[in-house]
């Protein structure tokens, strides 16, 4: 059940997309995502899931599995699309007592639906076609170069993170297995015993969890880091042409989305 | 002898300078407190030369001070009383700090609280990016130290999928990669199983033997300590005996006595020669059994 679990979810491939650089597609996200919070009509929703088709299929990116991330959110696009149905003063298209549907209402609802939509696909493509490592390295250099002060830090944790999921799931069903051959039971009885049912779960987990950090720093220490000082990647991050064509589309995509709301 | 840091073709240390003490530790004394606040003594007055090139085995029972000594030896700890001089350097130079990490590898008990990276390459070329060393170099000394270890087809697999003796084996990768003088193992095999032990084993044997590196190996399995140029023995924060393997583990009550075991073929000569098999002593394996039961 655990090992259902797919932080970060990376599918290997040899797209334009998957070989852009991390920085690019941080940065290039940051552009898509101004223009998305830019357009409010439907011409520029009609150019903006185009353009959103296009990276899916350049990406070689099964929908299917787009599709199945965006699956949990199911229940805020709802709650958005209803608040904004009911909520809209305007002109009125239905109505029944207190609840009235607008024209308005509606169409702000399926806009805000779609932009979260959207919002989530491209977030997740960025998952899906970058390596970890190579998102936590991206992170760090673009947080480097606006001088935020504990980049490498932000980057070694998330580093660290991701190698001991694997780990820390593996031990968790480990001490459940543990606590139910001991006659615990973590799936019957109402939310607050199973709430409880967890706490045999959680000591041991928290324990050996701060046993390892311990290890761990002194494992670290021991080969000689010392921070981000002095520290060199074996792995570089290089830009090529790729990078600077996504650069352009992006610019391009933006320019338009203000065109398709302002004019000109 | 000492500039020699990084310029090193391939992994040779030996280079002529057998008597070279890499190891000095002089009357070294550490302490701890307690929980209940009193001081105690875990290590009291030890001296221990160790020479370039030699495989030396620490053995000693739970508590005997064994990993204390081994994190003196890299100056994760330091001593309260007497001192560790590594390669010429006293541990407590806090400048030369880096210095005796880069030249002192440490590897550790437990596999998995070990490596940091997500990748088995990553984890390799941690050490070296931490000692600033230039890219092209870096990708170069851990394919050296991948293939010393027998792992360069995993190169890209993440560690959490690797066997324990494999996991072992990248951390040694991890240790060699930043070209030290001394490997320095803290009971490396205690979490293996049979096969994980040997691959381990045969690994650091082979770093002893071909690349020449200095070895402290600590353990509490004699079959892997019969393997040493020399045996130490520790009990309560000393050092109750020192020698040759052969020496050492043909004193069987005294082992006992500190409740330690002999390995399995010197304790079956004990047993023949209890019911009146006559045989010489000092036998360490079955090879030498079998040579001086059938000669």
């Amino acid at each position: 059940m655990l090992k259902d679990i797919t932080i970060g979810q990376y599918i290997q491939g040899n797209s334009p997309v998957h070989k852009l650089d991390p920085r690019t597609k941080i940065i290039t996200l940051v552009l898509y995502m101004t223009g998305l919070f830019m357009v409010n009509n439907i011409i520029g929703y009609i150019f903006v899931t185009f353009f959103t088709a296009g990276i899916i299929l350049l990406s070689e990116i099964k929908i299917k599995l787009i599709l199945k991330g965006l699956k949990p959110l199911w229940i805020i696009l709802l709650f958005t699309l209803a608040l904004h149905t009911f909520m809209t003063e305007g002109d009125i298209i239905w109505q029944w007592s207190v609840f009235k549907i607008t024209y308005q209402g509606l169409r702000q609802g399926i806009f805000m639906v779609l932009r979260l939509i959207y919002l989530v696909t491209i977030t997740s493509l960025l998952t899906l076609t970058t390596t970890p490592i190579a998102l936590t390295d991206g992170i760090e250099s673009v947080l480097k170069a606006l001088f935020v002060p504990v980049a490498h830090e932000l980057a070694m944790m998330m580093t660290i993170a991701l190698r001991f999921i694997p780990t820390l799931i593996e031990e968790t069903e480990k001490i459940m297995k543990a606590q139910m051959a001991r006659g615990a039971d973590f799936e019957s009885g109402s939310i607050i015993a199973r709430a409880k049912s967890l706490i045999p779960l959680l000591v041991p987990l928290f324990l050996s969890s701060f046993r390892r950090a311990d290890e761990l720093a002194m494992a670290m220490e021991a080969r000689c880091y010392r921070g981000g000082e002095n520290r060199t990647r074996m792995k570089q991050l290089v830009m090529d042409k790729r990078d600077g064509i996504a650069f352009v589309i992006c610019t391009i995509f933006l320019g338009i989305s203000i065109f398709t709301r302002f004019g000109l | 002898m000492l500039e020699a840091k990084f310029g090193f073709p391939g992994f040779c240390f030996r280079a002529g300078s057998e008597w070279l003490k890499v190891i000095e530790v002089k009357d070294l004394v550490h302490q701890y407190k307690t929980p209940q606040g009193e001081a105690k003594k875990a290590l009291q007055g030890i001296s221990l030369t160790i020479k370039e090139g030699e495989f030396v085995a620490v053995i000693g029972h739970n508590g005997s001070g064994k990993s204390t000594l081994a994190k003196h030896l890299n100056a994760l700890l330091l001593p309260h009383q007497g001192k560790v001089v590594i390669n010429g350097i006293d541990t407590s130079t806090q400048e030369r700090l880096w210095d005796i990490r880069q030249q002192v590898g440490m590897v550790f008990q437990n596999p998995d609280n070990q490596l940091i990276a997500t990748t088995v390459e990553e984890d390799v070329a941690f050490g070296p990016e931490n000692l600033g060393i230039p890219p092209v170099k870096i990708r170069q000394l851990v394919d050296e130290s991948l293939e010393c270890v027998g792992l360069d087809e995993f190169k890209a697999r993440a560690p959490h999928l690797l066997s324990g003796g494999q996991k072992q084996r990248v951390a040694i990768a991890g240790v060699i990669a930043m070209k030290p003088r001394i490997l320095v193992l803290d009971e490396p095999t205690a979490m293996l199983d049979p096969i994980g032990r040997k691959e381990v084993m045969d690994t650091v044997i082979g770093l002893n033997k071909e690349e020449g590196l200095t070895i402290v190996h600590i353990t509490h399995f004699m079959e892997e300590a019969v393997f040493a140029d020399r045996v130490v023995v520790m009990e309560e924060g000393n050092i109750v005996m020192e020698g040759e393997p052969r020496q050492v583990f043909s004193q069987v009550d005294i082992l006992r006595k500190l409740r330690l075991d002999v390995p399995p073929m010197t304790e079956l000569r004990e047993r023949l020669v209890q019911s009146g098999i006559k045989l010489p002593p000092g036998i360490l394996n079955v090879e030498e059994m079998v040579m001086a039961l059938c000669p």
